[in-house]
């Protein structure tokens, strides 16, 4: 458990990352808090030629809201979301995602940016990201674009960004004040990656009824998934069991996870079902709180 | 015996180094010109090796050897067993590298020599093998078929017996109610957090073969590599570091334990090999797998009539050290604590393609006790009697030990030496609190409660060696034939060697594990290093103690009887005053000094210990776990172990053994599996797939100590304390499951998905 040997980079700037992806995209790796890579190195499963270590751009590294909208720079860690208090309030259902995130040493180390661009459909702040409408900054010498979720995560582990391209920011639009939200998960152990999982926003109107429903399925399929024809049946709804129930029948009508040791595919469908249901008697439950 | 010593929680002697970094295990240990080395694996699980061509990978700077079985010396051929052998079994033995066939996915193949790993795994990837890939069988019952794939030249039943006593055939024509089922346990292993590690270096003053590293039997490890390499025992020195866990698998002699030494000895550099996780998975021991077909007769009271097994034990693709010591222990503690008026077991030994298996903690006790204990719930059931009063009206009664069970291990005779079960059973459940937890099991849906009742074994390999010494400081040095691999034996020898001498427990320094200082001992498995050696310990204390007496009775020309030793001198009973001090003995038992008057100089007792048989702790696990009937998850509501085990040398360092054993039982049975593809392909090959429990799955468990049954089989009247915690848990776990899901769990781990297929399908 060695890697095979790479050049190594450490850039202190975006310039200067971006030079170095331009000149050798196509061979490198970018090293961020190599939660992943680094064990997939070791496994000799990942062998760059080159590892472009961005540790050291600190421009990277940053949390900020600013008209309407959550700034989270791709170096930013798992554990600066977690203690954030202004996201807390803000962005709740992301505060939820993060805290079960990995282990503590985990989050110290792993990056908000490193969550994204490995693209695992069973990892927490893509989904939260998902269901929150977020939206990604990639950058290159070429220029910059912004991606939706669906456009970013194409399968599993394979996102959108091109060999050049680096992932700077991620921008998520505030939930409207009054919005709940739910975030639940089921692992075999503390700390592992969920066999399924639900985040949830949910937005009422003044007579009760929901007005905007977000739904982002985990585990369910090779990318973080909306359920859109869950979310269109809850719009109009007054919430009840019965209403989160078929809510979460629709929410799994259509996928098909890829089973593995741990549940089968029927498990894994059945499992996301459950926790898209208990994410909205979350949510619904948040609100009642707040009440 | 000295109150206040023996039966007290004193403070661990290991915890200092521990805590302070001044411990040293495998991976700290470094010598000049030290060469690393890395093994090169099969990646398939059944295949014939057609070529090997190390040119490319010695080509590669700083590679200084690869070496494959043509460079292995004759005698060097397999790596013999160490317990339970039996000649037929010899045609089944590991080779420490691979001839023509390899037969499981992480087979050593070859061994690459370089200056660090890094380079020593890039060479590894240079190596050329042509493998042309054979049928893989993974399953002990379809190895046994007529078609199967054949691993070895012998049949794939490498080896079995039968146990057997009473009329079966009668009992089960005449029964009330026969109850049978097939019930599994999965492959799981013991996964010490330490990996194996080895450092091998030829001290050139002296000539002498040094090996660091060594665990759990470092003499019995030095007498078969000794062997392997044709070298004489005494020219060889194992030293055991600090050790970060074993459980039956580390430290049993694996073909890196030849390689590295031998590597060593051909280049004159020191070597080293740390085992990474991932090939930890794959080489080391597995465990546990076995296959019970299984019936119990009853009379219509509910009384037992007789068990009938027909099991297969899952080896994986060589037999290594440990012989038949499984399916032994499985079949000869089958009965458990029951009256039985006829028994028949047919065991089987059974290779395929998966590594090889040994012992974990209570191996063949886990999945015995899960079958029987299982078993009987299912009978409860269909009588409608409850499981737990089912129990009580079969249990052998304290008046009838001992009691021979009729099995036998081994070729040994199993003898219940000592115990009250009754009254163990009882006390179990008060302090479970078994009426409380069933209203609670009653005030909701999923709710379920279980028992699971075991007789451990303890001491097996029934000598050990100890010195016991005095300084010319006055401090007392114990010399143990025993291992440590964490339990605490060092803690333990020193109560015994304090509360016999009479010195203080601060004084005596407890030293084990090299070969150097101390001529032979057992080590440490089967329950048995604090008991076998702390008999040993006793016997040489109690000699030193009568010689330190009648020392200080010539000097001080009082009578042995009127003297007493405390703490660091000998005193007059009654004139404290009158006294002559430990150090000041030593300077009288110098030779110059005995010699001329006609004693035995120095001050060092050796003494070897026999038990005239093993011991049977027993006890009970009791389970109380909730299902979420949506995800499959079980959670563990609450979880005592009551154990009796005679006599509790330190009552802590008991309830942690309790405790750590009860994790890895409890993990068995909801988590860890070491599942493997259609190909041989271990699955569950690392951290992320294999779940270990953290501390966010180890349920608090609660632990009973009692002391109603000592043992007459040693001094100290004390039975191991090593495997209790395991022994039961598979066997609690799954009927309180089945309580919960009112449905009949079959097969252990018991994964969300299977809970919830039991919930759906199983409902009795």
């Amino acid at each position: 458990m060695k890697p095979p040997q790479f050049e190594y980079d450490d850039p202190s700037s975006i310039e200067e990352t971006l030079t170095l992806l331009t000149q050798y995209g196509e061979d490198a790796k970018i090293l961020a808090g190599g939660q992943s890579l680094v064990p997939l190195l070791n496994f000799r499963l990942a062998r760059p030629d080159r590892l472009i270590d961005i540790n050291n751009v600190r421009e990277l590294d940053y949390l900020r809201v600013e008209d309407g909208m959550l700034r989270i720079g791709a170096l930013t860690r798992h554990s600066a979301l977690e203690r954030s208090s202004e996201l807390g309030e803000r962005v709740p259902l992301l505060r939820d995602a993060v805290r079960l995130v990995g282990h503590v040493q985990i989050r110290n180390r792993g990056t908000v940016g490193g969550s994204v661009a490995h693209a695992d459909p069973a990892a927490e702040l893509p989904v939260a990201l998902t269901a929150l409408s977020a939206r990604f900054h990639a950058r290159s010498s070429r220029g910059s674009r912004l991606l939706r979720a669906d456009e970013l995560f194409v399968t599993h582990l394979t996102t959108a960004l091109e060999p050049d391209e680096l992932l700077t920011e991620i921008e998520v639009p505030l939930p409207a004040p009054g919005t709940r939200h739910g975030f639940v998960e089921f692992s075999r152990r503390h700390g592992d990656f969920a066999l399924g999982g639900a985040a949830v926003l949910l937005e009422s109107g003044p007579d009760g009824s929901c007005r905007h429903a977000a739904i982002a399925l985990l585990a369910a399929a090779s990318t973080p998934l909306r359920a859109s024809g869950a979310e269109q049946f809850l719009v109009g709804q007054r919430f009840n069991e019965r209403v989160a129930a078929e809510a979460a029948e629709r929410a799994v009508g259509d996928i098909n996870p890829t089973g593995d040791i741990h549940g089968s595919s029927n498990y894994r469908r059945g499992l996301v079902k459950a926790m898209v249901r208990r994410a909205l008697v979350q949510a619904d439950s948040g609100a009642k709180e707040a009440a | 015996m000295r109150k206040g010593v023996i039966g007290t929680s004193l403070p661990r002697k290991e915890d200092v180094p521990l805590l302070t970094g001044a411990a040293r295990f495998a991976g700290d240990v470094q010598r000049p010109g030290m060469l690393h080395a890395h093994i090169l694996r099969s990646p398939f699980a059944h295949a014939r090796l057609l070529s090997l061509n190390a040119g490319p990978a010695l080509e590669l700077p700083g590679v200084h050897a690869v070496l494959t079985q043509e460079d292995l010396p004759p005698a060097a051929r397999a790596i013999p067993m160490r317990m339970f052998a039996q000649q037929d079994l010899e045609g089944y033995l590991q080779p420490p590298l691979a001839g023509g066939v390899v037969r499981y996915s992480g087979e050593p193949v070859a061994m690459v020599v370089a200056d660090s790993r890094y380079e020593a795994e890039d060479a590894a990837e240079l190596v050329e093998v042509d493998y042309s890939e054979l049928p893989v069988v993974l399953r002990p019952d379809e190895a046994l078929e007529e078609e199967a794939p054949r691993l070895h030249t012998g049949p794939n039943r490498a080896g079995g017996f039968r146990i057997e006593f009473g009329d079966v055939d009668r009992a089960f024509a005449e029964a009330h109610l026969v109850v049978e089922e097939r019930l599994e346990v999965g492959r799981h292993a013991a996964v010490p957090l330490e990996t194996r590690g080895l450092v091998a270096e030829v001290d050139e003053l002296t000539g002498m073969l040094v090996v660091y590293g060594a665990a759990k039997i470092p003499h019995v490890n030095r007498r078969i590599l000794a062997r392997l390499l044709d070298r004489p025992e005494e020219r060889i020195r194992l030293v055991e570091l600090n050790v970060g866990g074993g459980f039956g698998a580390r430290g049993e002699f694996y073909p890196e334990d030849f390689l590295i030494p031998f590597c060593a000895l051909r280049l004159r550099r020191p070597v080293a090999w740390v085992e990474d996780r991932e090939e930890h998975m794959r080489a080391c021991n597995h465990s546990r797998e076995q296959v019970h077909d299984v019936a119990i007769a009853l009379a219509k009271d509910g009384r037992f009539l007789a068990l009938r097994d027909r099991f297969l034990n899952n080896t994986g693709a060589y037999i290594r050290t440990h012989g038949l010591v499984v399916p032994g222990m499985t079949a000869a503690l089958l009965p458990g604590p029951y009256r039985w008026s006829a028994y028949r077991c047919d065991a089987s030994q059974v290779v395929t393609n998966k590594t090889p298996a040994g012992t974990y903690r209570a191996p063949g006790r886990y999945e015995a006790n899960f079958v029987r204990e299982r078993l009987i719930d299912v009978a409860a059931h269909r009588l409608r009697l409850d499981p737990v009063e089912l129990r009580r009206r079969n249990l052998i009664a304290r008046d009838d030990m001992p009691y021979p069970t009729g099995t036998h291990t081994d070729g040994h005779p199993v003898v219940y030496d000592s115990g009250d079960y009754a009254l163990l059973l009882e006390k179990g459940l008060a302090r479970f609190g078994w009426e409380e937890m069933r209203r609670w099991r009653d005030s909701a849906p999923h709710r379920g409660i279980g028992v699971g009742f075991f007789v451990e074994k303890s001491g097996i390999a029934r000598w050990e060696y100890a010195r016991v010494e005095v300084t010319n400081r006055g401090e007392t040095h114990v010399y143990s034939g025993g291992a440590s691999l964490g339990q605490g034996l060092e803690t333990v020898l020193a109560q015994v060697a304090a509360d016999t001498l009479g010195v203080r427990y601060d004084d005596v320094s407890v030293f084990h594990g090299d070969t150097a200082t101390i001529p032979d001992g057992m080590g440490a498995f089967g329950s048995r290093a604090a008991t076998l050696g702390g008999s040993a310990v006793l016997r040489g204390a109690t000699r030193l103690r009568e010689r330190l007496l009648e020392l200080a009775a010539d000097e001080l020309e009082i009578a042995p009887e009127d003297l007493d030793l405390v703490d660091d001198a000998v005193i007059a009973r009654g004139a404290p005053a009158t006294r002559v001090s430990l150090s000041a003995l030593f300077e009288l038992a110098r030779p110059a000094r005995a010699l001329g008057s006609n004693t035995q100089p120095g001050l060092s007792e050796e003494a070897y210990f026999l038990s005239e048989d093993m011991t049977f702790p027993y006890g009970l696990h009791c389970a109380a776990v909730e299902i979420d009937a949506e995800t499959g998850g079980v959670a563990i509501e609450r979880y005592t172990v009551a154990y009796d085990l005679g006599r509790a040398i330190n009552p802590q360092l008991v309830e942690g053994q309790v405790v750590g054993g009860a994790a890895q039982g409890v993990a068995g049975a909801l988590l860890e599996e070491l599942a493997y593809d259609e190909g041989g392909q271990l699955v569950a090959g690392s951290f992320m797939d294999y779940l270990l429990p953290t501390a966010g799955e180890a349920p608090f468990v609660d632990v009973l100590i009692t002391e109603d049954a000592p043992t007459s089989r040693n001094p100290l009247g004390a039975k191991g304390a090593g495997e209790g915690g395991t022994a039961a848990a598979g066997a609690a776990i799954a009927n309180a499951v089945a309580d919960a899901l009112a449905a009949e769990p079959t097969r252990l781990p018991i994964t969300p998905e299977r809970v919830l297929t039991l919930a759906r399908e199983g409902a009795r």
